[in-house]
């Protein structure tokens, strides 16, 4: 028996959660859990873990598009059946990681990852770019100003060697969202890639009133552009909303709230950069991304505008940064002028703040430095 | 569903990073209606615009989430996405799996949905991409009758809970955050489930201060690792690593050559405190002048651990940008104990505190952080029953303008004009 729409409440079972974690756990896993005393990298992609009970597991993490089919999944099974007992798992930045219990296993298990040609990269360990945390883009977005599965693409292709190797003053992580809800982690990485509107939404007055609830559309604004209006559809007087268009930065909030005011535009949308966020306490404290090039244009498929963009920065900062300097502490330290100017990226008005608590980050001294901003 | 001409993302499937596109043009061999994923993201890539319609209303009955509905705007050219929906399905804690569970899932999907995935969504769920409204209760049903595995949320609600994967594979981990993540995320099932909040509301588990799932980022409580004693200092591993017998940072440097370790340049000199020395070649920290930022520990994995009265710091009010701004999550609760024995009942009550409050006094799609901060935080510790402490801020305000309340000032407010101008004429 299955699911019987005439009966639909019969026999259904709900609120059962996720399965038991432990359950996956690889015995090596299970038999060490909260026991682990200290861990190494040992080349590029592979970690060793060392518990007090004397037991090793070695991790061989993997480089993932994220947006994956069935059939790639059965093949990682493939690949765990045959090399880690029916094991793996996944990270919080979607890499894949196959974990062995004894260094002798290493070895076949690379040489299988490797025989599948490029699918399964090793790498994203330590000091270097591993993979990009992002958002559903064109594949399954109603709001994005880009795409996300593509642009990450374009970008690991041109920073692979990042990925393979450990060579960065310290770990760079960079993030895309498709547009400024930012869903997961833009806001506070050292390279953020955004997409973002310029042109105010339209206003579909013929279908408003049907599809949406005004207030929701006026309080969704974080700069109070929209404000109620009356307006004649077909000799009838409807209620809508008109956008003080002078107002709106092109957020696009409207839009979630309202069907009725779409603004995605192939010639305005395009995507901005951000730098210097980071997560982690260690010796400076969690930090925002600053924007710092406010727009480049879509142009799939390769985006090579953003690629270039972000290229530059991250060997700028590499060939600048003392070890153990974020993206962050780096521009920090020389200071944003600096930046700027090592980075060969034009300031513009764009990236001094103008929302609610701006002032906050102008310069309130006379201490910077002379750059080439400077004519 | 036929195949279409996608020259443009034909040229996404060279370079070295696994192709979405090869992955796609795969499994659309045995599933066809990924040829008009392909076809339809083709279109975008040459119109430069997302082709899906605003918004859509799906689920499965008994809940108000778990399912993203969405259609194509030319179904006639795209008739395989013409229903596009997803489905957030609750990943286990760590996400570890077996190839029993996954091959069952993907058995599943092959057989109601595309066949694409998401490993994993940005909250944690495992994303199962793209299938039509009438096999969304067929794949429930199946789901949780064969598989014993639910949805995870969407809405206003409890999204679904994620940790880092703590105690299983990590020496840092201050308590474990696999279980409380599976504990709590049992415990509030019907808040996952039936959105009965302003706006949604999320919890993240991090085992220590590295923060390895973003919870100060993401999250509106962040449970983040931490300790109350001293840092557990091994000084013959220390000497390993002076001797340059140990790698500096698990060897996360080993690409580029940054010359012999240096403990003084490397740990000394970085921390942020300043609060470590060398004194007859011992490696000295005066504890109590610690921020615990791991920097340390991160550099000498070999010889530095963590304290041994572990427990966590709790942070509220995380938030992307709409609508006030980007927020990080604030401390509220430096240490408390997170551990199964009691149930984790002073956690829960604190969630639940902010929880009674937030769900009367939040407006319509207001975050928990960004009403903390039409409150004020001197208020939201008050409702929360918490003393403040100078841990509570960065630096003290600047500003005068302070509020006093009426009882705090003698004599109160209720004052007489008549009285004051007896002794000074206007």
């Amino acid at each position: 028996m299955g699911y019987n729409p005439e009966k639909p409440m019969e026999g259904r079972i709900s609120d059962i959660g996720p399965r038991y974690y432990e359950e996956f756990h690889p015995p090596v896993i299970k038999a060490n859990k909260g026991k682990w005393l200290w861990h190494e990298i040992t080349q590029p992609g592979v970690l060793m873990h060392k518990s007090e009970t004397g037991d090793e597991v070695y991790t061989v993490r993997v480089g993932c598009a994220r947006l994956i089919s069935i059939e790639y999944i059965r093949e990682v099974c493939d690949i765990a059946d045959k090399h880690c007992d029916g094991y793996l798992r996944f990270t919080t930045r979607n890499n894949i990681e196959f974990m062995v219990d004894s260094k002798d296993k290493v070895q076949p298990l690379l040489d299988t990852l490797a025989s599948y040609g490029n699918s399964y990269p090793v790498g994203g360990t330590g000091a270097g770019v591993t993979n990009i945390v992002h958002t559903q883009g064109w594949v399954h977005c109603h709001t994005p100003a880009t795409d996300a599965s593509g642009v990450v693409k374009a970008v690991m292709d041109e920073l692979f060697e990042y990925f393979v190797t450990m060579s960065l003053p310290a770990q760079v992580r960079i993030a895309l969202a498709c547009c400024l809800n930012m869903c997961g982690a833009v806001h506070a990485s050292d390279i953020a890639i955004l997409g973002i509107h310029r042109k105010p939404p339209m206003i579909d007055h013929s279908r408003i009133t049907g599809v949406c609830e005004i207030p929701l559309a006026i309080a969704a604004c974080p700069t109070g552009a929209i404000k109620p209006a009356k307006t004649e559809v077909d000799g009838k007087e409807i209620k809508t909303v008109k956008v003080n268009n002078s107002r709106c930065m092109f957020c696009g909030n409207c839009y979630t709230m309202c069907p009725a005011m779409p603004l995605a535009d192939p010639d305005g949308d395009g995507i901005a950069i951000l730098v210097g966020g980071k997560i982690s306490n260690a010796r400076t404290m969690p930090s925002f991304s600053k924007m710092v090039i406010p727009w480049l244009p879509n142009t799939p498929p390769r985006w090579p505008e953003v690629v270039g963009a972000v290229k530059k920065i991250v060997e700028t900062y590499a060939a600048d940064a003392k070890k153990y300097e974020r993206v962050g502490d780096w521009a920090e330290r020389i200071g944003w002028e600096k930046f700027f100017e090592k980075c060969e990226i034009p300031f513009t008005d764009k990236s001094i703040d103008d929302y609610r608590l701006a002032y906050d980050t102008w310069r309130t001294s006379t201490q910077f430095k002379y750059t080439n901003a400077i004519k | 569903m036929a195949k279409h001409e996608t020259p443009l993302l034909d040229q996404l499937e060279s370079g070295p990073w696994p192709s979405f596109v090869s992955d796609i043009k795969r499994q659309a061999e045995t599933k066809p209606e990924c040829w008009d994923i392909l076809g339809v993201l083709e279109l975008s890539y040459e119109e430069r615009i997302t082709h899906w319609k605003h918004g859509g209303i799906v689920g499965v009955f008994g809940y108000g989430g778990g399912v993203v509905g969405r259609y194509v705007d030319l179904p006639k050219r795209f008739p395989g996405v013409e229903h596009f929906h997803t489905m957030r399905v609750n990943q286990p804690s760590s996400k570890y799996y077996t190839t029993k569970f996954l091959r069952q899932l993907s058995d599943l999907w092959e057989k109601h949905g595309s066949g694409m995935t998401n490993m994993h969504g940005s909250t944690g769920d495992i994303i199962l991409l793209g299938c039509r409204t009438e096999e969304l209760e067929p794949m429930f049903w199946d789901m949780t009758h064969e598989m014993n595995q639910d949805l995870g949320g969407s809405g206003s609600n409890l999204r679904t809970p994620a940790n880092c994967l703590g105690q299983s594979r990590c020496e840092w981990s201050c308590y474990d955050t696999e279980e409380v993540c599976y504990n709590l995320t049992m415990h509030y099932q019907d808040e996952l489930h039936r959105p009965a909040f302003p706006y949604k509301f999320k919890f993240k588990f991090s085992g220590c201060p590295n923060d390895c799932v973003s919870a100060i980022a993401r999250s509106d409580v962040a449970v983040i690792g931490t300790w109350r004693d001293d840092i557990q200092i091994d000084q013959a591993a220390v000497k390993e690593y002076i001797a340059g017998n140990y790698p500096g940072n698990g060897g996360a440097h080993s690409g580029r050559d940054w010359g012999k370790f240096d403990i003084q340049k490397e740990v000394i000199d970085l921390c942020p405190t300043e609060c470590m020395w060398m004194e007859d070649g011992e490696l000295k920290i005066d504890n109590s002048e610690c921020t615990r930022c791991m920097h340390c520990i991160n550099v000498m994995p070999r010889a530095l651990r963590p304290g041994k009265d572990k427990g966590a710091t709790i942070c509220v009010g995380a938030k992307a940008p709409i609508l006030d701004g980007a927020q990080f999550a604030t401390m509220i609760v430096p240490f408390m104990k997170i551990e199964k024995e009691n149930d984790y009942e002073e956690l829960i009550d604190f969630i639940e505190k902010i929880w009674d409050w937030w769900m009367v006094e939040g407006k319509n799609r207001e975050r928990c952080g960004e009403c903390m901060q039409r409150f004020g935080l001197p208020e939201f510790l008050r409702i929360m029953g918490l003393e403040p402490l100078p841990q509570h801020i960065k630096e003290p305000r600047s500003n005068p303008y302070v509020f006093w309340k009426e009882e705090e000032v003698p004599g109160g407010w209720e004052r007489d004009v008549v009285e004051f101008r007896k002794k000074h004429a206007a």
